[in-house]
């Protein structure tokens, strides 16, 4: 077990050595890469003696790299909407058991468990916040994003989420009831949005272009067709 | 611990500022830590739980001053020393100075295991407490170690939503006290008895809760 002492004796010993420096201030871009921010070396020399002791093969952390940067977000979770707007039988099984329904689409296979589905309806819209950290549906959305993270999200979603909402624009019925959703455990929460006007007849690969990674966490909506035109 | 990571309702940090366009990492090291972070998870050295609570118990001054990967780093370098698997002088050296423990090592074949989520529901060890509907209150605790009951809904009263089975219970595992599987809630407030009657009435706010931190009304 790990007490509140030993971690703080970690980092006491850390200062100590001289390893714990200040660092917020150094931390910023250097285009030209012939002068590395102190946070590259320092995690440089990490992971060099991660790889010397035997414990990674760098080769598969670029892999892990490579799989958040081109491989694993948001158009993931845009493909299981478009489906659940054009599928009402799917929509359905979403709604029941979000693991198990985006688990039976070929194009996305298996998720992890606890993924829970909460949909739009023009009475509730559906707001996702983690306070405590920073859990979030990486499965379906990728990596979060910085403001997701970020103190000012994480503080307010949950006591004036309207106020949040206009942060980024958006502006719903005063009557609108807003649900949001804190996720304080291993669940994980993907907002189904509604599908917009004027979308009859599309395919599932023209909604998935409406289908931002906003309105699937509930701080944005879909965009509208005359948007992507 | 009533720490300064449990932010909900808290007032002070500003506008939320989304940034568009953005990249998945801001910079190279942040993408090496997160992946650092994945592949030592294999090991078992230490848990998704026992890693928040090390975030968690980062001094206030550095908990708000740091970037999120920079935490992770600190987690990650804090931990990998806690556990032996590393030594305070290879980090002054930058070079291991001692061949590793048993782990590792992590290689390619392993990747998918990583970036897919685990699952932490357990057999239920006994029938749950509460059902849908039910009024309950969030217990009134501070505990010192590991919660994920936030501040904001200690003391609070709301009805159960929905009933997600029996889950890990991060409290115990943090407390070294094993994973104690416990029924996990969501339970579901008005703003206006998290917040008083100044709140938003068209608000709800919910919580997923163990059902260790419930009572009944």
């Amino acid at each position: 077990m790990i007490g509140f002492g030993d971690d703080r004796l970690a980092v006491d010993v850390a200062s100590s050595v001289g390893y714990i420096l200040p660092m917020a201030a150094h931390d910023h871009d250097h285009q030209d890469g012939s002068n590395l921010s102190e946070m590259e070396l320092r995690v440089r020399a990490l992971e060099t003696i991660l790889v010397e002791k035997g414990y990674v093969e760098t080769a598969a952390l670029d892999r892990i790299v490579e799989l958040y940067e081109s491989k694993i977000g948001p158009h993931i979770g845009a493909q299981v909407i478009a489906k659940a707007w054009s599928d009402l039988s799917f929509r359905q099984a979403l709604l029941e058991d979000a693991t198990k329904a985006v688990s039976t689409l070929a194009q996305v296979g298996r998720v992890g468990e606890h993924l829970v589905a909460v949909e739009n309806t023009p009475q509730v819209h559906n707001m996702v916040v983690c306070t405590l950290c920073s859990c979030y549906p990486t499965d379906v959305l990728g990596l979060p994003p910085v403001w997701y993270k970020s103190f000012a999200y994480r503080s307010r979603a949950v006591k004036e989420p309207r106020a949040v909402l206009a942060d980024f624009g958006v502006t719903l019925p005063a009557e609108t009831e807003i649900r949001v959703w804190d996720s304080t455990a291993e669940t994980r929460f993907l907002v189904v949005p509604m599908r917009p006007a004027e979308t009859e007849g599309w395919s599932e690969a023209q909604l998935a272009t409406l289908i931002t990674r906003d309105c699937m966490i509930g701080t944005g909506l879909p965009k509208k067709p005359s948007e992507v035109g | 611990m009533d720490g300064v990571h449990d932010m909900g309702g808290m007032d002070g940090f500003g506008k939320v500022d989304p940034e568009p366009n953005e990249p998945v990492f801001h910079h190279r090291w942040e993408g090496r830590v997160l992946a650092m972070s994945r592949a030592i998870g294999v090991f078992r050295a230490w848990t998704i739980d026992t890693s928040r609570y090390a975030i968690e118990s980062l001094a206030p001054a550095i908990y708000l001053t740091r970037s999120y990967y920079e935490k992770w780093f600190l987690r990650n370098q804090n931990l990998l020393i806690e556990r032996g698997l590393i030594d305070v002088d290879e980090i002054a050296a930058g070079h291991a100075l001692r061949p590793g423990k048993k782990h590792g090592p992590f290689t390619l074949a392993d990747v998918e295991r990583v970036t897919r989520r685990g699952s932490y529901g357990r057999p239920a060890p006994a029938l749950a407490r509460f059902k849908i509907g039910d009024r309950v209150r969030a217990k009134n605790i501070h505990p010192k170690m590991h919660t994920r009951l936030p501040r904001y809904a200690r003391g609070h009263v709301g009805v159960v939503e929905r009933l997600h089975g029996a889950h890990v219970f991060p409290d115990s595992v943090v407390a070294g006290k094993g994973e104690d599987p416990q029924w996990l809630y969501t339970v579901r407030f008005d703003a206006q008895e998290l917040w008083g009657a100044e709140a938003d009435p068209t608000v709800k706010v919910s919580i997923e809760a163990f059902e260790p931190y419930l009572e009944h009304v």
